[in-house]
């Protein structure tokens, strides 16, 4: 445990120096947009020219760069995002409320994307060189060429408008009144083609990595000695070439976490599920430069956070990870 | 020679090489073939493919035509590809170049930066930048570039850290050459081989970026792009399917093409280093 402790430690501190410098990027970005929080206010209420003198001097505009990126850290360490424009609400409380939708999207997606590549990585690194193997290798890198938003077309062409198996968009069917179990199941099929969409482009890559480990693998002295000891193929490859492959995906979800999140923007668009890449898009098309910079904040925070936890995990499966930092 | 020969033993390369070819004649001959405006009025509005001559892949919302819009879009992807690709991996070779060879507290800097990039996801970095820059062609491409240097920087960071110690540096060192001058003429083109080696997997990240941004309407509006395509047919999804699955076949192939012949340069290089 003191192991895990001592890498979660060494690793947080790392984690603030690159939000801190995140941090300022989107500072950056927020003054080379045109306008600032005054105008946008101003343009929703109204207002003349002492409103806005008294108003920037209120909110500390008038100020030196350097005295308001100050003021944008101190906000920021008090969770404060500031003021959306085009919704006129505080930024945190609606990307609150979007959140969870992409986190079950992401959640889902990787799941599928993970599952599904890893176990036609397995079956594709069983006979390395074989048909099926380049078979799978140049149809997962076909998938992966597909652009997602595309494929969400397509998927809804098929399957909810020629098929009308699914329903063509949303997170679920509204005013039906539906509760507990019920809902659920609506949200789920709600679900089924935008989580296809984003999981199926990225199943190439844990297809690939997984294939590759495994080509590798069969190369070691290991699977040598037990085929020596007589073992049956399928248990060589399962419990000694696969779980050899199997670590490095481990690493691979956490750096694919900032690729989802990237991804779901246009998934979500495609299929009006109201999600934070939605919020992104609806934030461009709004000319809401806060809430937009609100939302790299949030994604950059998710993606180390998620990183973090990937990290314990793999320090968690592999005892060699780590170990030096618990002996300092 | 001997390594193209290799090249052009996997059946895998072939295919990319002539889907690329396939895709160059048409970006270059979008200009003669289809002179004048594509964004221009061509005919009847949603003409289904393969019905009149002049118009064979028919005409979408607007009347126009969708084979010259093909062609031209061509034009736009392959180049903002290959723009946003070159500047990637330049930024990334001097960053990492830099980082692995000032060493200490630069180092330790720029690295964090590169963290920083990382973190942050780059299709969303994109978007802001082109949101709050305005878009056109240069800034998409630089939108692009500002998420994609990331890994051949840490690539070209790695690399000079081996070659830094190697004897010819320190003879540098010794006959008095300049350090910035020993970093990014003698040790950053050896360094370069493992970065150019990301350049397929660049390129075609950056063309389906480009093909995002433009689908989300964050594109060129001057120019006619495959994303654009689609998010124009998106409108008449239903009634004509046709004028969404058309460009997008064109952007897998594109990408799929520069993919397999990506590997195929690896492959044949690859192979040779293990013989020699």
């Amino acid at each position: 445990m003191t192991r895990g402790l001592a890498l979660l430690r060494r690793r947080l501190v790392g984690s603030a120096f690159v939000l801190l410098i995140v941090v300022i990027g989107s500072f950056l970005l927020l003054e080379a947009a045109p306008g600032d929080a005054v105008d946008a206010y101003i343009v929703s209420t109204g207002g003349d020219a002492g409103m806005i003198e008294l108003l920037r001097h209120r909110w500390g505009l008038d100020q030196s760069e350097l005295t308001r990126l100050a003021n944008y850290l101190w906000a920021l360490l008090h969770l404060d995002l500031g003021q959306s424009v085009t919704f006129s609400r505080p930024i945190r409380e609606i990307i609150l409320e979007r959140l969870p939708t992409t986190l079950i999207l992401m959640g889902s997606a990787t799941a599928l994307s993970f599952g599904l590549g890893s176990a036609l990585g397995i079956y594709a690194g069983a006979r390395p060189g074989s048909f099926r193997d380049r078979f799978l290798s140049i149809g997962s890198l076909a998938l992966y060429a597909v652009p997602g938003f595309w494929l969400g077309l397509v998927l809804i062409v098929v399957f909810a408008v020629d098929l009308r198996w699914l329903p063509i968009g949303g997170i679920e069917t509204i005013a039906s009144g539906k509760t507990g179990l019920a809902r659920a199941a609506d949200i789920a099929t709600h679900l089924v083609l935008p989580v296809s969409a984003l999981g199926f482009i990225y199943l190439a890559l844990y297809l690939r990595m997984m294939r590759a480990g495994m080509a590798e693998a069969w190369r070691q002295d290991f699977v040598l000695a037990a085929r020596a000891r007589g073992l049956s193929r399928r248990r060589i490859v399962l419990a000694h070439v696969a779980r050899n492959a199997l670590l490095p995906l481990v690493t691979m979800l956490g750096l694919q976490s900032a690729q989802m999140l990237g991804g779901s923007v246009v998934i979500e668009s495609v299929f009006a599920v109201p999600g934070l890449g939605r919020l992104a898009q609806e934030a461009v098309a709004g000319r809401d430069t806060p809430l937009l910079l609100g939302i790299i904040l949030v994604s950059a925070v998710l993606v180390v956070v998620i990183n973090l936890l990937v990290d314990l995990a793999y320090a968690f499966l592999d005892p060699r990870v780590g170990a030096s930092e618990a002996g300092a | 020679m001997n390594r193209l020969r290799r090249f052009f033993r996997s059946p895998e390369a072939i295919a990319g090489a002539l889907i690329l070819a396939l895709l160059m004649m048409m970006a270059l001959a979008a200009p003669l073939l289809f002179p004048g405006d594509p964004q221009a009025i061509a005919g009847p509005a949603l003409l289904p493919p393969f019905q009149d001559w002049p118009l064979p892949l028919g005409t979408d919302r607007l009347g126009r035509d969708v084979l010259a819009e093909l062609f031209h879009g061509a034009r736009t992807s392959l180049a903002v590809g290959l723009a946003a690709a070159a500047a990637a991996l330049l930024i990334g070779a001097v960053v990492g170049t830099s980082a692995g060879f000032a060493g200490g507290l630069v180092d330790e800097v720029l690295m964090r930066i590169t963290d920083a990039f990382q973190t942050v996801p780059s299709f969303l970095l994109a978007l802001a930048f082109v949101s709050i820059v305005g878009p056109s062609l240069g800034v998409v491409v630089a939108a692009i570039a500002l998420g994609a240097w990331t890994g051949p920087a840490r690539v070209a960071r790695a690399e000079v850290l081996s070659i830094r110690e190697r004897d010819y540096v320190a003879g540098a060192r010794v006959i008095g050459m300049h350090p910035l001058e020993i970093a990014f003429r003698e040790v950053l083109p050896n360094a370069l081989p493992p970065v150019l080696a990301l350049s397929s997997v660049i390129v075609a990240a950056a063309i389906l970026t480009e093909a995002a941004l433009s689908f989300l309407g964050l594109g060129d509006p001057n120019r006619v792009t495959w994303g654009g395509m689609i998010a124009e047919g998106r409108t008449v999804l239903r009634t004509a399917p046709f004028l969404s699955i058309v460009p997008g076949v064109a952007l897998v192939l594109t990408v799929l093409g520069v993919y397999l012949a990506g590997e195929g340069v690896v492959e044949s290089t690859a192979v040779r280093r293990s013989l020699s």
